[in-house]
């Protein structure tokens, strides 16, 4: 893979060759200032349904092993 | 039954309106075909065609939908392709979905795709490879592999995709069926499961491009679910222009000259088709795109980029697989994330994350989005003199399986065509515009942000004068 990934970066590279001294970056391209909504609380999905898909429901939680070694 | 699978969707609707056919009769035809197909292009089939509750009122008319796997389908498995999601069963449904669901158009199954997106040919599938139904020892093309295939092959009377790079338009070409790709921000993104968010766009793959405008009119709106999608200005028109009197082409010499490493048959059918827009009234011209050369480059940062952020979420504690779960949390992470992506997903997130890095950042992720500022300036300043921007769709027809699976950077290069479009957010559509030793040839049109009625009547002019037949892949 990594054989791969050089050639892809070599490719990918070329860009460096371009001047784009003061061009301003990408942040959206469609052009729209802001996107508000009122902060109005609403319900969300059940915890029964939500942990429906989990692979380990614990005590009404997502069960997980211990973040220390094992 | 073949009578009914010849019909596109809008005929299917007016039978269904004029109470010639039944909408259980039109999706028993099809999810059949659908479930007993062999080009491996569906993950999912519905079992029973849904109650018809009035749906000759409804503006689709119970027209049945296959949609791509990356949907979020309440209560129906929705994988993106991958096995680290395999079985999962979201509890909701992706807005663009649900909007069509409420205009009429029941889902008919889940299409197979390259995994999250990410691919050119559906090899990348964790659910295996997709078959051209035009040739099966080739691909459909990617990553809406399935849906291309499905609707080419009368598996499903139209598709729901996605476009990030072309994963719409591609395939759409290979299969020698329409596909559109949306202005950014026309259809919701709520429920599609996420490769790169600021390119990710859902749209239509339809027999035709009437069947295309009316999935994208149902299709488009503002969602307070997804703060990027905006209000659609008007209503989409049907289309129905029959010739192209005042329209403006421009053709980029960029893109279309040797470094789009064109195939000779696929030059042929776009200048034949070019040759033929003229008849029809339209001034055809050279432009500039001067930086959509380096499209690709800035896309294989910024896509990536946004992929190794989105694709974190496969952590192994909310859904989805889970694998060494027995160890420490760390090893849980690697392990299920080792066996559960695939080869291109793994190689995306490294390469996003190494044009994250720090140290890295300006020089690759940074440079990347002042690309495609200048991209997309220079579709603008393009624009001011064309109505429309014409390439091929991908610079080959349908290839062998495996014969570009060894070169991530050939398969790339598929899209070297498409990926300026969508960096620049514009609207574009395929059309097929003949056969090159059998197989079909994507012609492309791209238009402004929201130009979609216009390109979609211009398009029709030329699909109505191209005549193409696509009934042999339904055989």
């Amino acid at each position: 893979m990594s054989a791969e990934l050089s050639k892809v970066l070599d490719h990918i590279e070329k860009i460096s060759e371009l001047d784009l001294d003061g061009v301003p970056p990408t942040s959206h391209v469609i052009d729209v200032v802001n996107a508000l909504r009122p902060d109005e609380p609403e319900p969300s999905l059940p915890r029964e349904v939500i942990l429906a898909a989990a692979p380990e429901p614990l005590h009404d939680g997502f069960g997980v092993p211990s973040p220390g070694a094992a | 039954m073949s009578g009914l699978i010849d019909l596109t969707a809008a005929a299917a609707a007016e039978r269904i309106r004029a109470r010639e056919i039944a909408p259980a009769e039109l999706f028993e035809a099809y999810r059949a075909r659908a479930a007993d197909n062999d080009l491996n292009a569906y993950t999912w089939v519905a079992d029973v065609s849904p109650a018809d509750d009035g749906y000759a009122e409804t503006p689709l008319a119970g027209v049945p939908i296959a949609v791509k796997d990356l949907f979020c389908t309440e209560g129906v498995p929705s994988q993106s392709g991958s096995k680290i999601l395999e079985g999962y069963r979201p509890p909701y449904t992706a807005t663009v979905v649900a909007k069509l669901a409420q205009a009429g158009a029941p889902l008919l199954g889940k299409t197979n795709q390259d995994e999250f997106a990410m691919g050119s040919s559906n090899e990348n599938s964790g659910f295996g490879p997709v078959f051209n139904p035009w040739d099966r020892s080739r691909v459909p093309g990617g990553s809406s592999g399935g849906s291309a295939a499905a609707v080419a092959a009368g598996l499903a009377p139209w598709a729901l995709g996605t476009d990030t790079g072309g994963s719409i338009r591609q395939p759409a070409a290979l299969c020698g069926i329409v596909g559109l790709k949306p202005t950014y921000g026309a259809c919701s993104r709520y429920g599609m499961i996420a490769f790169a968010s600021s390119l990710d766009q859902a749209g239509p793959l339809t027999r035709d491009v009437t069947d295309a405008a009316l999935i994208l009119r149902h299709a488009v709106g503002r969602d307070r679910r997804d703060s990027t999608s905006l209000e659609f200005p008007g209503e989409i028109a049907l289309p129905s222009a029959q010739e192209l009197k005042g329209i403006r082409l421009g053709v980029p010499e960029e893109l279309t000259g040797a470094a789009g490493g064109i195939e000779p048959g696929v030059r042929e059918s776009f200048e034949a088709t070019v040759a033929l827009a003229e008849r029809l009234g339209a001034s055809v011209e050279a432009c500039r795109l001067p930086h959509a050369p380096h499209a690709l480059s800035a896309y294989y940062l910024i896509a990536p980029a946004e992929a190794s952020a989105n694709l974190a979420r496969y952590d192994a504690v909310r859904y989805g697989l889970r694998v060494g779960g027995d160890a420490d949390l760390i090893t849980m992470y690697s392990r299920t994330r080792e066996v559960g992506f695939g080869a291109e997903v793994k190689r995306r997130i490294m390469l996003g994350t190494y044009a994250l890095s720090s140290g890295y950042y300006d020089a690759y992720y940074g440079t990347a989005q002042k690309v495609r500022t200048k991209i997309a300036e220079d579709f603008a300043t393009a624009f001011e003199r064309f109505d429309f921007i014409v390439t091929p769709t991908s610079p080959c027809t349908a290839f062998e399986l495996g014969s570009k699976t060894d070169d991530p950077l050939a398969m790339y290069l598929n899209d070297f065509l498409a990926v300026p479009m969508s960096l620049a957010g514009i609207a574009a559509i395929s059309i097929p515009s003949g056969l090159s030793e059998g197989l079909p040839v994507g012609f492309q049109l791209a238009g402004p942000a929201f130009s979609e009625s216009r390109l979609l009547d211009a398009a029709y002019a030329l699909e109505q004068a191209i005549g193409f037949d696509g009934s042999s892949a339904r055989a």
